[in-house]
């Protein structure tokens, strides 16, 4: 058991399927198409850099959204009964395990201009709203496809606070609002910070919600498009997924930084 | 007070949540439009959908794609992500972290970038070779994101583990391959489990890895990505129905037996 050599082949994985790709990502970026060293790829950040700002500003609109909507669902459940919050748990993870693009779809579905959100509209008198193709759209399909993952987090941190540490808070006289403010969110920011992540990060790099429900490229569909596009240019794509990937691993720093728990990883 | 707004606020998200799954099942059992497209007008109950949906051919194909990568990815991944977090849990501090921080590159990344490192690898790879993009790239892609997870549960299980029952082993006269299959496997077995099951369920989600690595062989979520292409199909709707009733079904299984397992 003292042994490292169960490890080699994974290493040898690893160069091979992670170490070689990105750095063929990382190539791409700096060659032109007769491979050879050049920086002039940089122009297709500039070109892109109103879908890159849009990008940034739905992920931050959807993160801000889902821990406004999970923040006091968490505090709901940690005070419902063991029975309860466990089934209030597969009911929130339920339909994230519905799969990823019906999900979408359904979104298509109901917010489509004759779709049943307008129909009822039409019933109450008022209506019909153009909801498809906007940014509205984009924002809802987005928190709908992530909430879980802010919620389960910060949750199962809330749900770790020990009793008596909050039955104290109240015997020294706080009420609920101090206590929560003093004691309940100082305790649940490791939660908060991973929920961050684990919504911000998808939600900036998502493609295909923004093209199936807002009919506009977000960077994640801008990215696929010189990909596998009309028009393919590989030298494009991979200097944006390359500034993708920085931008991302930095800001997962900076949350890490304010998180010094041991071995923080996704999920 | 506090009660009442809470049980509003509760029954406000789960309606947020449902609202979308309620209103495919309830279309999926309307009559379907033309070219088989979604109808929005409710015309008649009929389970014509759920018809259609079973005796499409193509469909169940991709079904079984799906189901055998996630199958076989899981199986390579539990058994790569074992051999490694047996490994790893004897590294020392810091070449433990630039492990694993390598490790977990392709589930940290944006899905975005895993998809398309690879997708840069396999064509070059696949095209010197006179092949195209096909089922064993799709393999290899899922085998990558899935094992991270399987060593993420796997480490803290040999962590947990007292490593003096593996040298008593060796001391009763064990060889070391039947004290690990004997003392060590045992343990940690439940660690390789859960790691198997999930690296299985974001197989079967899968969309972008398998979109940009898998060319023209379809996962499910490829499929009807493509056929989604041209707005929403009446299939989709059953689909939904049918795939509500297999997940419900697996949780409240797994629920019962977690409850007799604490009693």
């Amino acid at each position: 058991m003292k042994s490292k050599k169960p490890l080699f082949p994974y290493i040898l994985w690893m160069a091979l399927f992670v170490v070689i790709p990105l750095g063929m990502v990382v190539y791409y970026s700096f060659t032109d198409e007769s491979g050879s060293f050049t920086l002039s790829n940089f122009r297709f950040i500039s070109q892109n850099f109103s879908t890159i700002l849009d990008s940034l500003e739905t992920a931050v609109v959807s993160t801000a959204v889902c821990l406004v909507l999970a923040y006091p669902l968490s505090l709901i459940m940690m005070n419902l009964s063991v029975k309860r919050q466990r089934m209030m748990n597969i009911l929130i993870m339920l339909p994230m395990w519905m799969n990823f693009i019906l999900r979408i779809c359904s979104w298509q579905i109901i917010l489509e201009n004759n779709g049943i959100l307008n129909q009822i509209f039409g019933i109450l008198g008022f209506g019909p709203y153009q909801m498809l193709n906007t940014t509205g759209a984009v924002v809802v399909g987005t928190v709908y496809n992530f909430l879980p993952f802010m919620v389960l987090p910060i949750y199962s941190v809330m749900s770790k606070i020990s009793k008596p540490v909050l039955e104290a808070s109240r015997d020294l006289g706080c009420n609920y609002f101090q206590m929560l403010r003093r004691v309940i969110f100082p305790l649940s920011i490791p939660g908060v910070i991973s929920g961050i992540t684990m919504v911000f990060v998808p939600a900036a790099s998502t493609f295909i919600i923004s093209r199936r429900l807002g009919n506009y490229n977000l960077i994640g569909d801008t990215i696929e498009q010189y990909y596998v596009g009309t028009a393919p240019d590989m030298h494009a794509g991979s200097i944006l997924s390359l500034v993708l990937m920085i931008v991302i691993l930095i800001s997962m720093a900076i949350m890490n930084h304010f998180d010094d728990a041991e071995d923080v990883v996704i999920m | 007070m506090k009660k009442i707004i809470s049980k509003i606020y509760l029954a406000v998200i789960f309606i947020f949540l449902y609202f979308p799954i309620g209103v495919m099942i309830f279309y999926s059992f309307n009559e379907p439009g033309r070219k088989g497209k979604v109808n929005f007008n409710f015309t008649g109950f009929t389970l014509e959908n759920y018809k259609n949906l079973l005796s499409n051919s193509e469909l169940i194909g991709v079904v079984i794609n799906t189901l055998v990568i996630a199958l076989f990815a899981a199986l390579f991944a539990s058994l790569l992500g074992t051999c490694a977090a047996i490994g790893i849990s004897n590294l020392k501090n810091r070449s433990r972290k630039i492990v694993l921080n390598i490790s977990n590159m392709p589930i940290i990344n944006p899905e975005i970038v895993t998809g398309v490192s690879l997708m840069l690898l396999f064509v070059a790879v696949t095209h010197a070779l006179g092949l195209r993009l096909n089922a064993v790239t799709v393999l290899l892609s899922h085998i990558l994101f899935d094992t991270p997870y399987v060593i993420l549960n796997v480490l803290p299980r040999i962590r947990r583990m007292d490593p003096s029952l593996y040298e008593a082993a060796l001391d009763l006269g064990c060889k070391p391959g039947v004290a690990f299959r004997k003392v060590v496997f045992p343990e940690i077995f439940p660690g390789i489990f859960a790691g198997f099951l999930m690296a299985f369920t974001f197989s079967i989600d899968d969309f972008v890895i398998s979109y940009f690595t898998g060319g023209n062989f379809q996962t499910l979520s490829v499929y009807i990505n493509n056929s989604l292409k041209v707005g929403p199909k009446a299939w989709m709707l059953s689909l939904t129905g049918i795939l509500f009733i297999i997940v419900l079904t697996m949780l409240i299984v797994v629920n019962l037996r977690e409850r007799d397992k604490e009693k």
